[in-house]
């Protein structure tokens, strides 16, 4: 019986070597408003297993805090995408694009100028 | 990329860089490079590229960005710069460089909270923290009675004891300091105010009633290095504020910050005998102590204060060295020491910002020593409070969670006429509070708290706030809450004191001066919308609140010659309704526009009453202007405020001599306050202004002023102004 204990702490330790239940990495997702900021926040928060993000307007950065055991970068920027929202490793699909508020068409030249100032 | 265009004398080119590790050289787009104490400034463009124009006499350039440390480069001849700025952490504040409101209402918060900025303190030029309400609708202020010129405030048609009134967090205007201490806070040490409507948080205990107030306080390491201001009244009133704050190394910063105020004249305006306003004296002296070490996420202030208050009024004639506790002359004096520290600890944890941890604890002395005419009250109260609390999240930073256990202890000491009284109050508690926020259009905060308490027993204090967004710029709120109390019956009425009525009070089974504690249920919705209006900003909020009181202390003063006190039997409630409207009227000129319904009533012995000196309507208007900002940084500021209340009921004068009777319901008041400042500089400012312009005035304030050792005397029947138009001047000097 302690063999097994023994035995499932160590399996379990070796876990949490491995994968980080505070992992934080920050992504680049692009957008121009703050319009963007909470579609992106919201996406990416309402993916399992992320604990905290938090998008910055003018660097384009998301910070995140998420669970390895549960999510991975992958899919966390799946779930942005699937909202409209393109990061360096997807792109949005364009019928989903299409149908952000046209304020936040970042891929519109016009539309970034205007939010220069 | 660099520029090879040939560089003129009267221009400065340079690259703005994102610090990082690597020093890989990425450039910072939309950084705002300036130059210091003018408005010349330019923005990086996608490469972190700026062109400035340049002057011999500009030597200091600013370079700022949202998320990173602003920097101030020392330039000495127009060579191109290339600069490095560092992200901040997330714990460091961001300074708000576009104009703001001075009040502001939060479209996102579950509590109805309303925060009032330095900005807007400065609108109501004097003097402590029972004046800065003067230009805000959502608290009421008037004058407690006719001889100790205090102010009292207001909440949803409730008194003062009913609100919790914290300094930053810690609950500081309670107990022996009920009647007086928002006068022992001077306006300048604000930083800002937080005015939470309905029940409020569980996490400062279990006494709020109506609402709370939060004052935070000047922070050493963000206020001016030094600051001072002056001012004089034409009422006879000086008071001097300085502050000096000083950073000790880039972690520690000290400031210290001394008030001083006194009133030498006697005044007698309305020829009654007896002086319109107190004089007065008062030293107060507050040492802060501010940590910060972002790094590893540590901030912590340490406060010790020490206020010293004396106040003497009554008849011009009154002589306190011959004529104390006599009948040669009715005069009254009041002094209070009081010693305060306070030190709290606040840790976020660097790598995971949703973990906090913060403990705070207070120790405070209040002594008053005091005499109204031939009545002595003294009160000595010392009292601790201690606090530690954990914030972290379920699962995601949609669901946070606060917990922690806080303890109290509360040591009376009174002489109330002849009669002492003595009593110890301690409580130890543990709270729960969970806020969910969907990232949209809802969230709601709940929070529950138990406590066990030497004389209130074993109890729970349960209180949500919720807020739903249903279209744009607009929120509904609701919140529904429990709060419980001991009423220190005689602190809190001093007023009492200055009149010949008998104090008795009824019931002695209980055991807080033989009553039970106060008990009350609070509920509220509130609605929020914001639109524009000729294509500038407006908002309209609507809220009502209900308190109901399952237990209260009854103020009895129904009958002229007695004061009663005791346990509710029946309905006490008080209704309130407030509807108010900001517009932006035009660029710099804000318009604030309130009225408010009260329905406040209460079953006393002689039946069920509206609440005495509580008019029924009010109506609040607010215009306030500013030229725009010169290059010098010099401006005008105007500010105007009409305040105007109905009819309020008198207590019932039926029995006394027909001289000394009063109708049943005073006249309406209307007052006018206006102020001008001019800016010269960011460094200096003159202010000019004028209370109670139309000179309105309550013509006998006191009762039986001829009289005062007769049965009749009595200072409490105060509606209005008792002194006229006043008018006064100051200075405010200030070096970042």
């Amino acid at each position: 019986m302690k063999r097994i204990i023994v035995l499932v702490f160590m399996c379990m330790s070796m876990l949490s070597f491995a994968q980080n239940k505070n992992a934080k990495a920050n992504i680049e997702v692009d957008g121009v408003c703050l319009m963007c900021k909470k579609r992106i926040e919201k996406a990416a928060i309402k993916s399992k297993g992320v604990k905290s993000a938090v998008w910055n307007v003018k660097t384009h950065e998301l910070k995140l805090i998420f669970d390895e055991r549960k999510t991975d970068l992958n899919a966390i920027q799946e779930n942005i995408a699937a909202v409209g929202h393109d990061t360096k490793l997807l792109k949005a699909k364009d019928d989903v694009y299409n149908n952000i508020d046209p304020c936040c068409k970042y891929r519109d030249k016009e539309v970034v100028d205007a939010h220069e100032n | 990329m660099l520029p090879c265009i040939a560089i003129g004398q009267d221009q400065l080119q340079g690259t703005i860089l994102e610090a990082n590790d690597e020093n890989e050289p990425i450039g910072l787009a939309g950084a705002n490079v300036y130059w210091l104490n003018t408005t010349v400034g330019a923005v990086t463009d996608i490469d972190g590229n700026f062109k400035i124009s340049y002057k011999t006499d500009y030597t200091k350039l600013v370079v700022s960005y949202v998320g990173f440390t602003t920097d101030t480069i020392a330039i000495s001849e127009p060579k191109f710069i290339k600069h490095w700025l560092s992200p901040v952490s997330n714990l460091d504040e961001v300074v708000l460089k576009s104009r703001k409101q001075a009040t502001s209402k939060s479209y996102l918060q579950a509590a109805n909270v309303l925060t009032v900025s330095s900005e807007e303190l400065l609108k109501a030029a004097c003097c402590n923290l029972s004046e800065s309400f003067e230009t805000n609708p959502s608290i009421d202020v008037n004058f407690a009675d006719a001889v100790t010129g205090t102010r009292q405030i207001k909440m949803l048609g409730l008194t003062s004891p009913y609100i919790l009134i914290a300094t930053e967090n810690i609950p500081a205007i309670r107990g022996a300091s009920q009647a007086y201490g928002l006068s022992f806070i001077p306006g300048t040490w604000v930083e800002s105010i937080q005015i939470t409507k309905g029940a409020g948080s569980v996490v400062n205990g279990f006494e709020s009633i109506a609402g709370q107030i939060n004052a935070e306080l000047q922070k050493p390491m963000t206020d001016a290095r030094v600051f001072v201001n002056a001012y004089g009244a034409a009422n006879g009133r000086y008071e001097l504020n300085t502050h000096l704050n000083t950073a000790l190394n880039d972690r520690w910063s000290t400031g210290l910050y001394l008030h001083g105020n006194m009133r030498d004249k006697k005044f007698d305006n309305n020829d009654d005998g007896f002086l319109d306003m107190p004089l007065a004296k008062q030293i107060n002296v507050m040492n802060r102590w501010q940590y910060t070490n972002l790094e590893k996420g540590i901030v912590s202030f340490t406060n010790i204060r020490y206020l010293n208050d004396n106040k003497q009024t009554g008849q011009t004639i009154f002589n306190p060295d011959t004529d104390k506790l006599t009948t040669n002359a009715w005069g009254s004096e009041i002094d209070t020491r009081r010693l305060e520290a306070t030190t709290k600890f606040g840790y976020v944890n660097p790598e995971i910002p949703y973990q906090s941890i913060g403990a705070q604890v207070a120790y405070s002395n209040h002594k008053q020593e005091s005499y109204f005419g031939l009545n002595t009250y003294n009160i000595t109260h010392n009292s601790i409070y201690a606090n530690a609390i954990y914030n972290s999240i379920i699962s995601d930073s949609r669901h946070k969670i606060k917990t922690g256990i806080s303890f109290t202890y509360d040591k009376y000491e009174e002489l109330v006429v002849d009669s002492e009284y003595e009593r110890a109050e301690n409580s130890v508690g543990a709270f729960f509070e969970y806020a969910f926020d969907n990232v949209d259009d809802l969230n709601v905060t709940a929070g529950i708290r138990i406590d066990r308490h030497n004389l209130l027993g074993t109890f729970i204090t349960p209180r949500l706030h919720a807020r739903y967004t249903p279209w744009e710029k607009s929120a509904i709120r609701g919140s529904i809450g429990r709060g419980k109390r001991s009423a220190n019956i005689f602190t809190e009425n001093q007023k009492m004191f200055a009149t010949s009525r008998r104090i008795n009070v009824l019931n002695s089974g209980g055991k807080i001066y033989g009553l039970d504690p106060e008990i009350a249920w609070n509920y509220g919705v509130s609605f929020l919308q914001g639109f524009n209006l000729f294509d500038r900003k407006a908002d309209i909020t609507l809220d009502f609140y209900r308190t109901n009181f399952e237990n209260q202390i009854v103020v009895d003063y129904e009958n002229p010659t007695e004061v009663n006190f005791y346990n509710l039997n029946g309905k006490s409630y008080a209704n309130s309704f407030q509807a108010e409207f900001n517009y932006n009227v035009f660029e710099n000129l804000d318009l604030r526009m309130a009225y408010k319904i009260y329905d406040v009533k209460t079953q006393y012995q002689s039946g069920e009453l509206e609440k005495a000196l509580t008019p029924k309507y009010r109506i609040f208007a607010n215009v306030s202007y500013e030229t725009k900002v010169k290059e010098n940084g010099g401006q005008w500021k105007f500010d105007t405020t009409y305040n105007w209340i109905s009819e309020q009921r008198f207590t019932n004068t039926s029995s006394n001599p027909i001289q000394y009777q009063l109708p049943e319901y005073s006249p309406t008041v209307a007052t006018l306050n206006a102020q001008v400042t001019k800016v010269f500089s960011p460094k200096f400012e003159l202010y000019l202004g004028a209370e109670n312009l139309t000179n309105v005035k309550q013509d006998n304030p006191i009762l039986a002023s001829d009289d005062p050792f007769g049965a009749n005397f009595d200072t409490t029947f105060v509606y209005g102004p008792i002194f006229g138009a006043s008018y006064y001047a100051g200075l405010r000097f200030r070096i970042e």
